[in-house]
């Protein structure tokens, strides 16, 4: 019993980048929910995190948001992914709205030596936890969408990686003049995420 | 991309790079002020969220700030770059922000959303507007009608206005039908004394149904085409049903009883879910834009938010438990308004003790903010074109109020009403709204204003129904 609530504590670098990607996936369906950039009716509840969180039935999202996660562990497992960032843009005009920046800080001692990190689910379940609630409280502060919107997700990395064909370059889709707020953080030992949104200025609290 | 190579590097840049002394405040790279004292609204203000962490600070911004093409700088000045500068800018720019990644997206996108909803459709058409003039809200009602013998009881709902423009009003034992259109008055029913008085109205989703909830506890629906009774809901309550709301077929009812019904209004045995969780009359009930939530106010300070999924999860006796129980207010919740352009959003608002208006998120079911208006808060109706929130109340005023959302700020006050205003109704165009009071009035303002993309038949019908003041019977 002692040895295997020691193992549970143990924390591998795959099993770190599983934890990160899936936090993504999460993360994203709860921002594409909560800011409403597909109907409420497209997404069904599941436990998760100790929270409701609320996952896509849209199979085209379904699919989009798989392959990126799957995509995204491999980078992070071998500690190439610095940041990924989800863009909300206005689907009329293609002007960025929102930013959802997950900066990654990689140990680079456990990518290069193999090192292994001890660190408890039961935490990092917290932090995470503590991540969403905010993204779901977001609303409170964020200017309304009040346009249909897009989104898509940006990733960097290193310059070394090799992307598959189905990437391409792109361009940092930057908000000028941004409002930003700091989200809390997790750390794996092995990654550490921080979080960030920025966002356009509502142009209409100036009015007042 | 640790922290400590960050900060030595734009300490570096801070002091090498030669800055001309016109240059705006702009084009520097962004550094948030600590200072707020600013009060120019002209000057470049980054917010009141300071964040110290350097490691989840833009450096794309500052990237971008550093290696765009510097013109607008160059002409404030009115020198042109000597190409040393530039060499200089570059060499610059490489040594601190060295291209150290790229950046990748998917080739193939995810799928747009459709349009979500008719609210956001409407709210594409104000985005074509160019700019936004400010609106002349008039001050005084367009239009006073008399409505003798409205009952003054804070927990019914005897005003409608259906999708067909046509008005519904229970005055005692009587529903009128006021066309808005022609401004002509009709009788529909008059129900007998033992069963009255009427205590709720509420038009069905067609415009052509209305459901007339009664004293007696029975539900009454009627077809107004042919003014006929289609058939009454009986043995469904215990008490007088105060409060009524339509889900496509559903027709729930809350009743002084403390229960909620949801009635398939299509089949025999019509009662197909309840939902218990007030001990005491239950005076606002309200479904989501999307059908998917209930919200539901009683005289027991208490407000619950249903959830249709788990409702059909189940089916057991027709017992449901409520997504989130919200004891926030201090008294009875009456007043409830679905947000059109945010579909997890609900204001509420409560009575004489309590006095705030609260906005929730009911997903979460977190309070997002709560404001003290000072005076019962008997409805609420949300704006459909613009980010509005109209109140009406009570003593010592019997005003009501035009909030800005979601600053709070006051924008208007409409005093008219001589006793509190117990009930508001919406146009189907959104732009007028009717309050009936216990003065006996009826009144309607035109506190909205137009809609961006105004229906010429709607726009028509408006021109001629304002004229005169006229008696209801």
């Amino acid at each position: 019993m002692a040895s295997r609530t020691a193992s549970k504590d143990i924390i591998t670098l795959r099993g770190s980048a599983a934890i990160v990607s899936e936090f993504f996936g999460y993360a994203a369906n709860s921002i594409l929910y909560n800011r409403a950039v597909y109907p409420e009716e497209s997404f069904t509840k599941v436990k998760k995190y100790g929270l409701t969180m609320l996952l896509t039935q849209d199979e085209g999202v379904k699919t989009f948001i798989a392959s990126l996660t799957s995509q995204l562990s491999e980078w992070l497992e071998a500690g190439k992914l610095q940041r990924i960032v989800l863009v909300i843009m206005s689907k009329a005009t293609n002007e960025v709205l929102e930013r959802w920046n997950f900066n990654i800080v990689t140990d680079a001692e456990v990518v290069e030596k193999g090192a292994i990190k001890e660190k408890s689910d039961k935490e990092i379940m917290r932090e995470i936890q503590a991540i969403m609630r905010q993204i779901a409280s977001c609303i409170t502060y964020l200017p309304c969408l009040d346009e249909p919107c897009v989104f898509d997700v940006l990733a960097y990395t290193d310059t070394d990686v090799d992307a598959p064909g189905t990437w391409v370059e792109s361009d940092a889709k930057l908000i000028s003049n941004p409002q930003m707020v700091k989200l809390h953080s997790f750390d794996t030992k092995i990654h550490k995420v921080d979080t960030l949104v920025s966002y356009k200025k509502d142009e209409w609290d100036e009015e007042e | 991309m640790d922290a400590g190579s960050h900060s030595i590097s734009s300490e570096k840049s801070r002091a090498a790079a030669p800055r001309p002394p016109l240059q705006e405040a702009g084009s520097r790279p962004y550094m948030p002020s600590l200072s707020t004292g600013s009060r120019n609204p002209s000057a470049k203000c980054y917010g009141d969220r300071f964040i110290p962490d350097r490691s989840a600070m833009d450096m794309d911004m500052a990237h971008y700030l550093l290696t765009e093409p510097r013109k607008d700088k160059e002409n404030a000045v009115g020198v042109v770059a000597s190409p040393s500068k530039e060499a200089y800018r570059r060499l610059l720019a490489e040594k601190l922000l060295n291209n150290r990644t790229r950046i990748l997206a998917f080739r193939n996108k995810p799928p747009e959303p459709e349009n979500v909803s008719f609210a956001e459709a409407a709210s594409s058409n104000l985005q074509a507007k160019p700019a936004k003039q400010r609106r002349h809200i008039p001050q005084s009602a367009e239009r006073t009608l008399d409505a003798p013998e409205l009952v003054d009881d804070y927990y019914l709902n005897l005003l409608d206005w259906g999708s067909n423009n046509v008005l519904s009003i229970a005055l005692g034992d009587t529903v009128y039908l006021w066309d808005a259109s022609s401004g002509s008055t009709s009788e529909l029913v008059t129900v007998d004394e033992d069963s009255g008085p009427i205590t709720s109205v509420s038009w069905a989703p067609d415009g052509r149904h209305i459901a007339v909830g009664l004293n007696s506890s029975d539900v009454q629906l009627w077809d107004t085409s042919s003014n006929r009774l289609l058939r009454t809901l009986r043995g469904v309550h215990e008490a007088r049903v105060g409060s009524l709301a339509w889900n496509n077929s559903i027709l729930t009812t809350g009743s002084m009883d403390g229960k909620i019904v949801n009635n398939d209004v299509r089949i025999r045995n019509h009662v197909v879910q309840t939902y218990e969780g007030h001990s005491q009359e239950v005076c606002g009930l309200k479904w989501s834009g999307s059908g998917q939530q209930l919200a539901s106010g009683g005289n027991d300070n208490l407000l619950h938010i249903w959830d249709v999924s788990m409702a059909s999860s189940m089916p057991s006796a027709g017992r449901n438990q409520w997504l989130h129980r919200l004891e926030d207010h201090t008294a009875a919740v009456k007043a409830l308004a679905w947000c059109p352009f945010q579909s997890n959003l609900l204001a509420t608002g409560g009575g004489g003790s309590d006095r705030c208006i609260k906005f929730w998120n009911t997903h979460t079911g977190a309070c997002l903010n709560s404001v003290d208006t000072g005076s019962q808060v008997c409805a609420l109706l949300w704006n459909k074109n613009e980010r509005e929130l109209l109140s009406s109340h009570g003593f010592t005023q019997n005003q009501l109020t035009l909030w800005k959302y979601p600053s709070m700020v006051k924008m208007a006050e409409l005093t008219g009403h001589t006793s509190r205003v117990l009930f508001m109704a919406q146009s189907p165009d959104g732009c007028t709204v009717a309050s009936a009071a216990a003065d006996e009035t009826l009144r309607f303002w035109n506190v909205f204003g137009a809609p961006e993309a105004p229906k010429p038949a709607a726009k028509a019908s408006h021109t001629g129904m304002f004229n005169s003041f006229n008696h209801i019977r």
